[in-house]
């Protein structure tokens, strides 16, 4: 599946990418790499110029400036080649309600150049393969969410792409539906696909990408993997919730030794940062039980993708979703 | 060349499939018109006067000129959901001829534009009307009508890959075709307009077709009117298909 395994040339190679509707500056100077076999996750709110990037990477827009190179291909003047090496599945899930599941397939296999046999022998395995062989000769407007989601995705896999993008791929779906789509990517990536994948979902990027793009108002503000941009935020911490608030101090006091830094309280909760799991939670319940403090819960918290993105924009994924200007973003976008 | 054929035709197959299973877009184009020829011969025939022919005869070529403009509506139509539902994304991110997403429309439209014909030319036969030429110009007469609304729904294309929405479309297309069809000689004659309609009417592309209709099926003198609407027919496309491709290779999905 790798375009060119002899070369070692990212599959996704993005500079300077810079694209303006009309004042809103969508994309600000974006910098992106993907290598070969790998995932990126770009990770952002809602507005944050994630859709503007795959549109521009996939030829359906034109930067105003900055280049790109998808499957050692130009985007611009390498536009027609390059997309019989890319599949892209959207935020929408872009079929053809009037065809069935094999007509539709049928349709972009031939659209990749492929003869009618051959077309239908392929749309036959991705069928098979998303488990949709018994809904294949019905009229895709009688599938649920996650059909739809899966018929997309097979569409974009037609042609056996070698680099793939997806825009939100799990946007809307249920629980169930959205592990089955993550374990089908994962399969793609065990054969070799590289794939740049948008979400604002933490635990998507957490579970399925390499290294993580975190895009916020058209530019990266911080790339890496998992591991790496939570380090950033800081380490390991225990949390106790106390019992009855008004023991914070005593508490704070108990559990100082643990660590370097000063215990914050906040409310019934007490956090204390830690260099090890090991034992630490027994070392706080021993240090509480002596200081007679009672909690109700005790726990390790490691830091998670919500914490990296509110250190890094002093907002939280939400809120900066929630923000007014944000949104003409992503109008502007589509 | 040949990826372009082969493209247009894979997506002419698409929008034909899906007619007979959206039957509220069927019934659009073949029992309405059926409604319309009734309500017309019927209803207004006995008021208009028509010298020289019976109002049926007199009505047939002009009614099935008018259905043949308001066949691109389909493309409208489809091209608008296409956009909404991203599918037009889709097509835009393949390797495909970049006017075949078009094409493929306006071929459709042409298989549809034809069932409509016989439809309403059956319908016409069944309430009295008659050919009064042979059938080479009949024939020929059914191909300038197909010729016309391949122009048709270029327009149309351009209006699809313009408006927000299909209700849009519906709305645009409704308010554009309605009087350029209406004043026209194709339900009455010209003569009996007011003098500024008349005008109009004397240059609208719908009269010259209509008449050249009548000379080729009911044989009224032909006058420059059968190489009038070719040269319209042509003149539309090369004005609106290119349109419709540069609107469409920019277009965004909604």
């Amino acid at each position: 599946m790798h375009f060119d395994p002899s070369s070692d040339e990212p599959a996704i190679s993005a500079t300077g990418i810079r694209k303006h509707f009309g004042d809103v500056r969508a994309l600000d100077g974006v910098d992106l790499e993907v290598a070969q076999g790998t995932v990126l996750g770009v990770l952002g709110p809602n507005g944050a110029g994630k859709t503007t990037a795959i549109r521009i990477l996939t030829t359906l827009l034109r930067a105003d400036a900055g280049s790109a190179r998808v499957a050692g291909l130009d985007v611009v003047d390498d536009a027609a080649a390059l997309r019989a090496k890319i599949g892209l599945a959207g935020q929408y899930a872009a079929i053809d309600e009037n065809l069935t599941g094999v007509e539709n397939l049928v349709m972009v296999g031939r659209l990749y150049g492929m003869s009618r046999a051959d077309a239908k022998v392929r749309a036959g395995e991705l069928l098979e393969g998303f488990n949709l062989s018994d809904a294949g000769d019905r009229l895709a407007r009688t599938y649920s969410g996650g059909m739809r989601r899966r018929l997309d995705l097979a569409a974009a896999l037609v042609a056996r792409p070698p680099v793939l993008f997806l825009d939100e791929p799990t946007t809307g779906l249920d629980p169930r539906s959205r592990i089955e789509l993550w374990e089908t990517i994962e399969l793609l990536v065990g054969e070799g696909t590289s794939v740049m994948l948008t979400t604002q979902y933490l635990d998507e990027a957490d579970r399925l990408a390499d290294r993580i793009a975190v895009i916020d108002l058209g530019k990266v503000i911080a790339e890496g993997t998992a591991a790496e941009l939570k380090s950033r935020v800081g380490g390991l911490r225990v949390e106790a919730h106390l019992a009855d608030p008004a023991d914070g101090d005593e508490a704070a006091r108990a559990l100082a030794p643990m660590s370097d830094e000063q215990p914050s309280i906040e409310g019934d909760l007490v956090r204390i940062r830690v260099a090890s799991e090991t034992g630490a939670i027994m070392d706080a319940v021993r240090r509480l039980d002596s200081a007679g403090v009672a909690a109700n819960d005790i726990s390790i918290k490691a830091p998670t993708l919500d914490d990296v993105f509110l250190t890094l924009t002093g907002r939280e994924l939400v809120a900066a979703e929630a923000d007014g200007d944000t949104g003409e973003h992503e109008e502007a976008a589509r | 060349m040949r990826r372009f054929l082969d493209d247009t035709l894979v997506l002419a197959e698409r929008n034909l499939k899906r007619l007979p299973r959206q039957p509220d877009l069927a019934i659009g184009f073949t029992i309405q018109p059926i409604m319309f020829v009734l309500l017309f011969a019927y209803v207004f025939g006995g008021a208009i006067v028509t010298p020289g022919f019976d109002y049926i005869d007199f009505l047939i070529p002009g009614i099935i000129v008018q259905n043949v403009a308001f066949g691109g509506f389909v493309t409208a139509l489809g091209l608008s959901e296409d956009l909404n539902k991203g599918l037009i994304d889709r097509f835009r991110s393949l390797p495909t001829s970049r006017a075949s997403v078009l094409a493929g429309r306006t071929l459709a439209d042409v298989v549809t534009n034809f069932i409509g014909v016989v439809i309403l030319l059956v319908t016409g036969l069944i309430i009295g009307f008659s050919f009064m030429t042979g059938a080479a110009q009949v024939v020929g007469g059914i191909l300038l009508l197909l010729l016309f609304g391949f122009a048709s729904s270029w327009i149309f294309a351009v209006i699809g890959m313009s408006v927000s929405s299909p209700e849009a479309a519906n709305g645009i297309g409704f308010t554009l075709i309605f009087p350029i069809t209406f004043i026209s000689s194709a339900f009455v004659p010209v003569d009996s307009m007011p003098d500024a309609l008349q005008a109009f009417a004397e240059v609208n592309p719908v009269t010259i077709l209509v008449d050249a209709m009548r000379h080729l099926w009911l044989d009224t003198p032909a006058g420059n009117n059968v190489w009038g609407a070719v040269v319209w027919a042509l003149v539309l496309i090369a004005i609106f298909a290119p349109i419709a491709v540069a609107k469409y290779r920019k277009a965004a999905s909604r």
